[in-house]
């Protein structure tokens, strides 16, 4: 065997050797999962972030949530949202009232984002994500104008909805700061 | 030389604590002390001692193998307890009955339920595990899929962060082991890691958190950090060998050892990679206990360290003075447990329990003492250390941090707060009654 030859098998054993190696690593996760696009997964894609990330085109306004609510709503939670056989969706005790104090919109939740996600992924209830976004936009808009967050000809959405600022916006502390990403 | 049993003259079983608590050594040597330690102390009145007859269900052949076998009728009483059983339109909750139980597994029947909507009725071959957002390829699987994929099998407790609620109450509600610490139970879990499924859809470094999602009719989700999916998160398809109760996430749910149940995502069918939690109802409104003064913690992922005794407590009346077990459970979200203390004059002086061998991670070990009741009054207690230097803080510690109700809690279905690890003090009267007791 002449050195060059020599050589040139060498350098097919190494192209070889690579080949392999890398056949390798994808052999060692099966990659049995089918690849789709977003858009193939846009009925499922709800969840909307703080910051509005995934808030749908639309709007609405309390006026209009009012009809909404009183339509399809106000069965279980109550006219004017005061509470029936779901909870109050108005008002709330300080929380420093003690450790068991009913959590409420008003006097807890920090992001008006969840409950633009909430009631567009739970409710209502009998028939989940059945509303329109305009009519969760309007929802939204008529619950946060219940609460005196917003005002009453507020319209809600994709830029409006996440500048609200809720009054326990600053509340909550994460437990283990050390484990947050 | 045969080897003769040890009179318990010859090997008195020490007390190492009062009011009666034994060496654990009676566990450790064989057995030989633990039967001279039976012998000495349990009551003359015998079986035994009426003569033996046969009864008549031995002397007739039995009835026929069931398909899927269901415990002997006698046990009938071994059941959850439920808090809506009529699926009225809100949460709906089983409890495990720990006192009736022993070892360290729960049956599949018996593991706690939390259901927020109702279990949903999902065709295995219809449900769909979709990865995308801030990933290279979004990805979607079928359970035949995965199926296909290594998998590993592992122990681990899940707990609802409401569990042991009732002992926020500022006076010591009166009610079983199940309904204070029934929202806990463990299983051996097996599927397919997080990990190998996330970088196969290829991770976006600029991806910290992870929504998961469920395909109940509240798409329940929870956001988790990627640290935590890519240290040992799993998408488990079985329970105990089984495919997963629907109670418990058919066909799949994520499972997240060591931490906060309600982030164990059940009927998982989405993960979202994002750049921020979602700040979903169920993180950032039910599983944020408020603190006195009136902020709230937030993101509590830990089910931190925690024992309790399952026997005696409350419903199991002890028959009368003499020898018993004292045993329960201990937990770490952060490990394995190191070591678990017992008190049987509320908390004066502590005997080293026996733990029950193997001592896996994240998973339930169950703690043993020998005991000899002398039929007075006395007050049981655990406390346990985990591996990590944990330990169980008392009631006093977690009520100067997390608060206590103004008023008693009445209603032990309720959750005046969440995430209580302190003890737990059984009190018996000398009738042998087990009450709750703050000890």
């Amino acid at each position: 065997m002449s050195t060059r030859e020599a050589v040139r098998r060498r350098a097919g054993a190494t192209v070889l050797v690579l080949v392999v190696l890398g056949s390798a690593a994808l052999a060692q996760s099966p990659n049995l999962g089918t690849p789709v696009t977003e858009a193939d997964l846009a009925a499922w894609d709800i969840s909307v972030l703080p910051d509005g990330t995934g808030l749908p085109v639309g709007s609405g306004t309390p006026e209009q949530g009012a009809k909404v609510f009183a339509a399809k709503c106000a069965l279980c939670h109550g006219p004017e949202a005061k509470g029936g056989s779901a909870a109050s969706l108005v008002g709330g005790r300080p929380l420093t009232d003690g450790i068991d104090t009913p959590k409420t919109i008003a006097n807890f939740w920090p992001y008006a984002t969840t409950l633009f996600d909430f009631t567009r992924r739970a409710m209502p209830w009998q028939a989940p994500r059945t509303l329109t976004n305009e009519e969760v936009y309007a929802l939204t808009a008529y619950i946060l104008s219940l609460n005196r967050i917003i005002g009453p000809s507020d319209a809600m959405n994709a830029q409006t909805l996440p500048k609200v600022r809720m009054p326990n916006r600053d509340g909550l502390i994460p437990r283990f700061p050390e484990r947050m990403p | 030389m045969p080897r003769t049993r040890p009179s318990r003259e010859l090997q008195p079983l020490e007390a190492v604590a009062g009011n009666g608590l034994l060496h654990r050594r009676a566990f450790l040597s064989g057995g030989a002390a633990f039967a001279a330690a039976v012998t000495g102390y349990t009551l003359s009145d015998t079986a035994a001692a009426q003569g033996l007859a046969d009864e008549p269900s031995s002397r007739k052949a039995g009835v026929p193998v069931q398909e899927y076998g269901t415990p002997s009728p006698y046990e009938k009483q071994v059941v959850r307890t439920l808090s809506n059983p009529k699926a009225e339109p809100r949460t709906q909750h089983g409890r495990t009955p720990h006192h009736l139980l022993n070892g360290t597994l729960t049956p599949n029947g018996l593991h706690f339920v939390i259901s927020h909507s109702g279990n949903p009725d999902i065709d295995p071959a219809r449900h769909r595990l979709a990865i995308h957002g801030m990933v290279r390829r979004p990805l979607v699987f079928t359970l035949d899929t995965l199926a296909r994929y290594p998998m590993v099998s592992r122990m681990a407790f899940v707990e609802c962060g409401g569990n042991s609620a009732p002992l926020f109450s500022n006076e010591p509600l009166q009610a079983s082991i199940q309904a204070i610490h029934g929202l806990v139970s463990c299983s051996e879990w097996t599927g397919v890691m997080l990990s190998t499924l996330i970088e196969e859809a290829g991770i976006d470094p600029k991806a910290k958190w992870i929504i998961a999602e469920g395909a109940d009719s509240l798409a329940l989700s929870r956001s988790v950090p990627i640290a935590k999916a890519l240290d040992d998160a799993m998408v488990a398809l079985y329970q105990n060998g089984e495919r997963i109760m629907p109670g418990n996430g058919y066909p799949m749910r994520l499972l997240l050892p060591g931490w906060e149940g309600n982030m164990n995502v059940k009927y998982l069918r989405r993960l979202k990679l994002v750049d921020q939690p979602m700040m979903s109802y169920y993180e950032a409104r039910t599983y944020a206990p408020i603190l006195p003064g009136g902020k709230a913690y937030q993101f509590y992922f830990l089910q931190e360290v925690k024992s309790f005794i399952t026997h005696p407590s409350p419903g199991l009346r002890l028959a009368g003075p003499g020898f018993y077990e004292i045993s329960g459970i201990a937990y770490s979200g952060n490990g394995r447990i190191a070591k678990v203390m017992v008190s049987a004059d509320g908390g004066r002086t502590w005997a080293q329990a026996a733990l029950q061998e193997p001592v896996l991670s994240k998973a339930f070990t169950r703690f043993r003492v020998p005991w000899r009741w002398d039929g007075g009054p006395v007050v049981l207690q655990s406390r346990a250390w985990d591996e990590g230097g944990n330990v169980q803080p008392t009631r006093a510690e977690v009520i100067a941090k997390r608060g206590q109700t103004a008023k008693p809690v009445t209603n032990p279905l309720g959750f005046p707060s969440q995430h209580y690890n302190g003890p737990t003090s059984w009190a018996v009267d000398k009738a042998g009654e087990v009450k709750n007791v703050y000890a």
